[in-house]
């Protein structure tokens, strides 16, 4: 029996039962990375000695008659924007090539408190900028369900893994839509928490007021057990919430009847790919007669939420990655003096895109730009936080698509930034007013690739749409369907 | 064409908190170079800042100390800019809202008293420090870099150009110098960079009031540089402008060796740093019950302890400044004068022998040998006329060295004042005997010439007999 392709939950309760050991299962993983990794390449690094360590510590827990909790055993990747003890981290760059920290991220202390097994390292876009994981300066990474399709982006590797079954589950970072994008286009299950729900001490920054850790998983039910992990305030990162964290498995009820629940007129935008479209309104169809009660809400700054987000990002990153320059870790490229050696190692290190966004960010930040750019950005950042409140008056969540189009060719963007931008319409929003999202499966489009539902939550609203996704999930079966792999299915 | 010097000073203050201001390690000076650091402070990709409350405490008190207003809605924001020394290439800083501005400082020089406006205070990290294998980073094949200082925590001190001369500017850095250290937020020690000025100067022709184009000296760590250095570019100045000359907006360095200024760059290189709000630091919000509470807290300051000298002890308004000058100092004489010693005389001997025996040694008052409650009991000795003034500085030199109690010292070493009638009117008799011209001048009417008899009898007295009691004598004697 494989149990690649089973989720958390499942194989957390064979554990339990004793049907399956740690060591089995991630015996099978391993098997998997080996028959498909060579299609998909979500990962960076590979621990696979680490791994079956670990997996053989839970097995000993487990014949000694212990309880295990709930990642305990299951093998799992991480996003390599995240330090790892020990594991090199390297924002998929070159500038951090053989960055080796010496701390873990605090999500990372959280989850290895509940002893999973970690199988490595999973490829993104490099710090995090992108949609696509084209932008990684070590090796594309395939969407496993055609591989001639992009995995999207950032935090495609986890994605990716997730779905072709070198993970069961993995985390991810959202800046502008990096967890839901590649949860979207490689028909798995990604959650954005609120801003300052996951602490982000240890997540190599790229845009610190719009990043947020969070689960990618094969269902609602894994994603809420793993937030129930990495949730929580943190008094290492000072914009973390101080709220308590609810037991998020408490909202895994197929119930929504009654639920208000917003359809924002402008996140249909013009251009939308008419599968996405059909699979969306389809699904609202379907929680309305689940019970659910559909309003036709209008968030009227949407159209200004791309060009905010492209330079609120662009600033705050082109100071967060002022520190890579050569001097005390990271790559160096050295030059006759000091300037020198910066502006090469920067020039020769930093990838296309990194550079460009930098560029942009300094730029808005100048004197005699400030004020028309940055200052102005987070007045419209404001005003947009202001749709979403005064729609929540009125409704519980909001559902909306995730992308405006299925996963797309590798390199159709690549030449065209700006319609790579417009990608993230519906996602960046919720970055900007620091609200949680999930998206999941709802359905394919014609050539069967897979087409995500967002659900959007007011700030601390995990519960409820963790609820709404549950009892959508629960109704139809798209996502027990895995990805094929050219016949290396399970 | 006379012209004035305009002059207004940045002061960065070193806070003596036990831990830097985002992280938890320690903030002491000396440490062998990078123990005291963490990857918060080494700016190690995926940290956090978080601000210690220590520092906000501080600055606040700071900011309240110099009479400014608190901002009760204050933030960090990010400066950047690149130099090997900083690890994140930005300092976290405060830009547009710091948490004090709008306050003042009253000196005093040579009598007149003058306000000097302070503009901001603001609080940011310290840098690391660079260490060469030359001289400088041009000369050097190699440069290290020491993070031990890295985010230790500063306070900004800027005024407005209310200075007009070398003088001035000396007297308010000692002056806020002295403020800091009366509020205990930090160690003032110039020597080790606690306390450093950057100096902005600038000419006018007098009777006018445009400011003129300024130069700039950063880094100045000592008061007479801060004097020779201002002293220097105004002379500069004055002579570019005398000759027909352009003065241009630039950075220079202060030599102290060769006693000049030189130029280190033109405003057209100078930075944009960019600000912008620092996205992992929240607000800093202060409540006025929070700043009612530390201003009840604050030690009696400078100006009200001289004002206390002046009044209640009866010191001279010039003394009452010295002694207050320094919270050292003012502690030093508040311990000497707590058990009864006359403080007037007190003073007196902490600025006379005291002064030129730390001096002369190099110690500053707190490691003086002769402690507070020692030199008080000498001069309560002095008081009640167990020894003279002459036989105390004997005693003060012998407490220099010893540990013991100057009445013990005086018993021991037999200093004690002969005050008995009887035991001086025989060396009284003997001098009279001895000396018959100096008796003779005296009767004759020149009454000065009972000096030389009364030296003779302290001579012969080896100095114990009481000055007092010997010219009673003598007189009672000469006279009939």
């Amino acid at each position: 029996m494989r149990l690649f392709d089973k989720p958390a939950h499942v194989l957390h309760d064979m554990l339990v039962n004793k049907e399956i050991t740690a060591t089995e299962l991630t015996k099978d993983v391993i098997a998997r990375i080996d028959e498909v990794e060579g299609d998909v390449m979500a990962y960076l690094t590979q621990t696979r000695e680490a791994a079956l360590a670990q997996a053989a510590a839970v097995d000993e827990k487990i014949a000694g008659g212990k309880v295990i909790s709930f990642l305990e055993g299951i093998p799992g990747a991480v996003k390599d924007n995240i330090c790892t003890k020990g594991i090199k981290t390297t924002c998929a760059s070159k500038i951090l090539e053989n960055f080796v920290p010496p701390y873990d991220a605090t999500v990372i202390e959280k989850i290895n408190a509940a002893k999973p097994v970690i199988l490595g390292k999973t490829n993104m876009d490099e710090f995090a900028m992108g949609g696509s994981t084209e932008n990684s300066a070590y090796h594309l990474t395939h969407n496993p369900w055609n591989t001639d399709c992009v995995p999207g982006g950032s935090s495609g590797g986890s994605a990716a893994a997730v779905a072709a079954g070198t993970a069961i589950w993995a985390i991810g970072s959202d800046t502008g839509g990096s967890i839901r994008q590649p949860a979207s286009f490689c028909g798995v299950v990604g959650m954005k928490p609120t801003y300052g729900r996951v602490s982000r001490y240890g997540l190599v920054a790229f845009a610190s007021s719009l990043d947020q850790i969070g689960p990618l998983a094969r269902d609602v039910t894994d994603c809420a057990n793993i937030l129930n992990i990495i949730a929580g305030h943190d008094a290492q990162d000072s914009t973390s919430i101080d709220a308590s964290v609810p037991d998020y498995t408490k909202a895994l009820v197929a119930d929504i009847k009654g639920l208000k629940i917003g359809l924002p007129r402008e996140y249909f935008v013009k251009g939308m790919d008419a599968d996405v479209e059909k699979a969306v309104r389809t699904a609202v169809k379907q929680m309305e007669s689940l019970g659910a009660e559909i309003v036709e809400i209008s968030l009227p700054h949407t159209e200004y939420a791309i060009s905010t987000y492209y330079l609120i990002a662009p600033a705050e990153a082109a100071t967060n990655l002022e520190r890579y320059d050569g001097v005390s870790y990271g790559e160096r490229v050295d030059g006759a003096d000091i300037v020198e050696m910066m502006t090469n190692t920067r020039s020769r290190k930093f990838g296309k895109e990194v550079k460009r966004r930098i560029m942009i960010g300094n730029y808005a930040l100048s004197a005699g730009y400030y004020d028309a750019y940055y200052l102005k950005s987070l007045r419209v950042r404001t005003l947009i936080k202001q749709d979403f409140d005064k729609a929540f008056e009125k409704v519980d969540a909001i559902v909306a698509p995730t992308a405006p189009t299925p996963a797309f060719k590798i390199g159709e963007m690549v030449s065209d930034p700006l319609k790579m931008y417009l990608q993230d319409v519906c996602t960046v929003p919720l970055n900007l007013a620091g609200l949680p999202g999930i998206s999941l499966p709802c359905g394919f489009s014609n050539k069967h690739m897979p087409i995500g539902l967002q659900i959007i939550g007011k700030p601390l609203g995990e519960e409820t749409i963790l609820r709404a996704a549950y009892t959508y999930e629960q109704s139809q079966g798209f996502y027990k369907e895995m990805a094929e792999l050219g016949g290396k299915k399970a | 064409m006379k012209y004035e010097a305009v002059i207004g000073l940045e002061i960065h203050s070193e806070l003596k908190t036990k831990t830097k201001i985002f992280c938890g390690c320690a903030t002491t000076f000396g440490a062998e170079q990078n123990t005291h650091v963490c990857p918060v402070c080494l700016g190690l990709p995926g940290v956090l800042p978080v601000i210690n409350k220590r520092v906000v405490e501080f600055a606040i008190r700071a900011g309240l100390a110099l009479n400014c207003t608190i901002n009760k809605f204050s933030k960090f924001d990010r400066k950047n800019y690149y130099y090997p020394d900083l690890p994140k290439n930005f300092q976290t800083s405060q830009y547009d809202l710091p948490i004090a501005e709008k306050g003042y400082v009253d000196i005093d020089v040579d009598g007149q008293k003058k306000r000097i406006r302070i503009t901001r205070i603001h609080m940011e990290e310290d840098a690391g420090k660079l260490v060469h294998s030359g001289n400088t980073i041009k000369d050097s094949a190699t440069s290290n870099v020491d993070y031990n200082r890295t985010g230790v925590p500063l306070i900004e001190i800027v005024s407005e150009p209310d200075m007009a001369t070398p003088q001035e500017a000396r007297v308010y850095m000692e002056k806020v110098k002295s403020i800091l250290e009366y509020i205990d937020v930090s160690n003032c020690r110039m020597e080790e960079g606690n306390l450093r000025a950057d100096l902005n100067v600038s000419l006018r022709p007098v009777g006018t009031t445009a400011l003129g184009t300024k130069a700039e000296m950063k880094n100045i760590n000592s008061f007479k540089a801060v004097e020779d250095a201002l002293a220097y570019e105004i002379q500069r100045q004055q002579e570019v402008l005398e000759d027909g000359g352009h003065l241009v907006q630039e950075t220079r360095t202060w030599d102290p060796d060769k006693g000049i200024t030189l130029s280190m760059r033109t405003k057209e290189a100078a930075h944009d740093y960019r600000y912008m709000p620092e996205p992992d630091l929240v607000p800093i919000v202060t409540t006025d019950e929070e700043i009612a509470a530390y201003r009840k807290a604050l030690p009696e300051l400078p100006d009200a302890r001289r004002q206390r000298l002046e009044t209640e002890d009866g010191l001279s308004s010039y003394d009452a400044g010295i002694i207050t000058g320094s919270r050292e100092l003012a502690e030093y004489f508040d311990a000497a004068i707590v058990d009864g010693a006359d403080a007037k005389l007190t003073a007196n001997w902490m600025m006379g022998d005291l002064a030129k025996n730390l001096n002369a040694e190099g110690k500053t008052i707190q490691d003086s040998p002769v402690d507070a409650k020692r030199l008080g009991q000498m001069i309560m000795l002095i008081s009640k006329g167990t020894i003279s003034s002459k036989i105390a500085k004997k005693v003060f030199v012998e407490m220099w060295t010893s540990p013991d109690a100057p009445e013990k010292i005086v018993k021991d070493k037999g200093l004690v004042q002969i005050t008995d009638t009887k035991a001086i009117e025989g060396i009284v008799d003997a001098v009279i005997a001895a000396n018959p011209k100096p008796v003779a001048d005296y009767k004759g009417g020149n009454t000065k010439a009972i000096g030389a008899l009364v030296g003779q009898v302290m001579k012969q007295s080896k100095g114990k007999a009481n000055p007092g009691v010997v010219n009673q004598l003598l007189k009672a004697k000469l006279d009939t």
